[in-house]
């Protein structure tokens, strides 16, 4: 159990083992990636519909701040920034589903993980390299403009050091692999469900609550501000945006982000195991 | 479970040295080896609130036989037979509940992995190719995935592309090939990296004429210029009798017939069916060996043996009647499957390694 648990690809030992892999997961990100660039209506929507939503809840921000000035912490022009920044990274961290997800729930259904089993590649691995390829595309295509255009319409607060934009990048890096290590464990989840639609209906509105994309965990009350500060989903749109604004202390961000990230690719990695082993005896 | 993943790692590690030598192996004559192989399901059905009830599914009930390389056998049998069942356990992704399997002297399931390498499987109703992408990013994966040498990967992409002739379709996102160009395109990805082996399920069904031919026509040769040993399942009676020399039948889980399709045929007694158009309407024509059965206006159906060749007939047809036009129509594998297996019925049932045995020597 030890030695399959940490071997990831079939030909984790070895230099060359490892280039090999190395290329083949590079070119399934630059799949993923070049997937979602295809679509190119979708984005130039989504574009619109993050720009919109964004001003709608600036507004809202301006006249709830107006009320209560310094609300969890933060002072108008830092929740500004807290809601170009959450439409920016909505798509990029899956907060509300659409992502590979979907698409792996719909080859468990059918059987088409039968293939994917039987290639020699590693199915974590592979989706992961994919969602990757995917994060990347729409922080550049669907985030970017958004958050472009926020700063110019409105006073945000954004810092001048390239340093603290390289410590947001990897903040936003280490958020997409925990968002990707969660969603893996939900689709595996379809091996034991009839219907997948149920548990990514939950893990969608866990998200939609618990990632501040509504508002900024800061401002949730007493215990529960705590837990949802503690849960996974706080290291998609709230640990970025500590870092970009310095409001968070880097390192215990990135270790908070990390052993999430950790934790939950294990758990994934057990559930990989067990499932292959269900398919494998079971046929699915 | 520990030794199992053990011994897994270890053999992945050691591939490139363990490649060769297997290949070169002399006492492996036959590629395939399956003795006594069975696969059990469990299915467990609901039968009120709480409560559910389980069920032993044999998909395959002990079947033996052997494949030798270069060979090109078709597996047939009607629905729920077993054949995907066997398919997916001689590709590893599906273990044996009890017997013995060899692919290449590897226990399949065992080394899922390291086998792969050397296998191409084809799903009919499944597709390995990236759906929203070209089809040629599909196939830059599997240059990846297998770790094709760029040289040969170029090579067996090249000759794929012209003998399946993909050319037109290299940048077309996969979702939008007809059903017939996906499977082309999903023959070509089984073969890049060169497999000794190839599985396919189904692979012509619901695909037009000219696909079906263009697709038995490659895999003809693919199996005359490279050896390729070639083990596939359909419906289709044509693509056996194009294809395979060798034709094992199976029902229930287990093989009732392993022989040559003349020897099926027999078997079965089974008849293909000429259809003929007359100048005018005609009461039924009466030539021997063959019974009309069927009369609709100046044309008429008429049942031969399918062992026969159709050509005297067509002859003397042609000598004594207003012969318009005609076709020959095939008889289906179902019929045939299930005229040969209510025959074996009717005398009386062998017990199963009798039927097995008096299968294989017929080959
Ligand atoms: N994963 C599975 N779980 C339970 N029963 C299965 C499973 N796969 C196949 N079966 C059953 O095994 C039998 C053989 O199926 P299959 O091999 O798919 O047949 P074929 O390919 O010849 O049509 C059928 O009765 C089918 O219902
Ligand atoms: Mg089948």
């Amino acid at each position: 159990m030890r030695a399959r648990l940490l071997r990831f690809g079939p030909d984790a030992l070895g230099k060359a083992g490892v280039v090999g892999s190395g290329r083949l997961y590079a070119a399934v990100a630059a799949g993923g990636f070049r997937r979602y660039a295809t679509y190119r209506a979708a984005t130039l929507a989504g574009v619109f519909t993050n720009t919109v939503f964004g001003v709608i809840l600036a507004y809202t921000y301006i006249a709830l701040w107006d009320e209560r000035p310094h609300l969890g912490g933060y002072d108008q022009s830092q929740a500004l920034t807290y809601v170009w920044l959450g439409q920016a990274l909505l798509t990029t961290m899956c907060v509300m589903g659409t992502g590979f997800e979907e698409e792996l729930i719909e080859r468990i259904r059918t059987g088409d993980i039968a293939i994917d089993l039987y290639r020699p590649a590693d199915l974590q691995l592979w989706w992961l390299a994919q969602d990757l390829g995917r994060a990347l595309f729409q922080l550049l295509g669907r985030g970017l403009i958004p958050f472009v255009l926020g700063a110019w319409l409105f006073d945000l607060s954004l810092p001048a050091s390239p340093l603290t934009w390289l410590a947001f990048l990897v903040a936003v890096a280490l958020g997409v692999l925990v968002s990707y290590s969660f969603r893996f464990l939900v689709a595996l989840a379809a091996f034991w469900l009839m219907d997948g639609a149920g548990i990514t209906q939950m893990a969608w509105l866990a998200g939609v609550f618990c990632s501040g994309m509504v508002l900024p965990l800061n401002v949730f009350p007493g215990v529960l501000g705590e837990v949802v500060r503690a849960l996974p989903w706080a290291a998609l749109i709230q640990a970025p945006a500590d870092v970009l604004m310095g409001e968070a202390d880097l390192l215990g961000t990135f270790a908070f982000q990390a052993g999430w990230a950790v934790a939950l690719l294990g758990a994934g990695r057990l559930l990989q195991v067990v499932a292959t082993r269900r398919v494998v005896v079971q046929g699915g | 479970m520990d030794s199992h993943s053990h011994s897994h790692s270890q053999v992945d590690g050691s591939f490139d040295e363990s490649h060769d030598s297997f290949s070169n192996n002399s006492f492996n004559e036959s590629f395939i080896e399956l003795d006594g192989v069975e696969k059990v399901f469990d299915v467990r059905k609901k039968t009120g609130f709480m409560r559910s009830e389980r069920r032993e599914v044999r998909a395959v009930d002990s079947i033996s036989f052997r494949v030798a390389r270069g060979e090109m056998v078709g597996y047939i049998g009607p629905n729920g037979a077993g054949k995907s069942t066997t398919i997916k356990m001689l590709t590893g992704i599906l273990t044996p509940s009890g017997g013995r399997l060899r692919v290449a002297g590897i226990d399949p399931s065992r080394e899922r992995t390291r086998l792969a390498r050397r296998i191409g499987v084809v799903f009919g109703q499944r597709t390995t190719l990236w759906w929203d992408l070209p089809l040629i990013d599909s196939y830059k994966l599997m240059h990846r995935m297998y770790r094709i040498p760029d040289a040969r990967y170029r090579e067996n992409l090249d000759r794929c592309v012209e003998l399946l002739e993909l050319a037109d379709l290299l940048d077309v996102p996969v979702r939008q090939l007809s059903l017939g160009q996906r499977m082309r395109g999903d023959i070509a990805a089984a073969l890049l990296h060169d497999p000794e082996v190839l599985y396919l399920d189904e692979p012509t069904i619901g695909l037009d004429v000219i696909s079906k031919a263009r697709v038995r026509e490659f895999l003809r040769d693919l199996n005359a210029e490279r050896g390729t040993t070639v083990l596939l399942t359909t419906h289709d009676l044509q693509d056996i009798e194009q294809l395979c020399s060798r034709v094992m039948v199976i029902d229930h889980g287990r093989l009732m017939y392993d022989g040559p399709l003349t020897g099926l045929h027999e078997v079965g007694d089974s008849e293909r069916t000429l259809v003929v158009d007359l100048e005018r309407e005609l009461p039924p024509v009466e030539v021997p060996s063959a019974r009309v059965v069927r009369v609709e206006g100046p044309r008429q159906w008429l049942a031969f043996p399918a062992s026969e060749s159709a050509a005297p007939l067509v002859a003397r047809i042609a000598a004594e009647y207003p012969l318009v036009d005609l076709s020959v129509r095939e008889p289906d594998i179902e019929a045939v499957i299930a005229k040969m297996l209510h025959s074996m019925r009717d005398t009386p049932k062998p017990p199963p390694e009798q039927a097995e045995r008096s299968g294989r020597a017929a080959s």
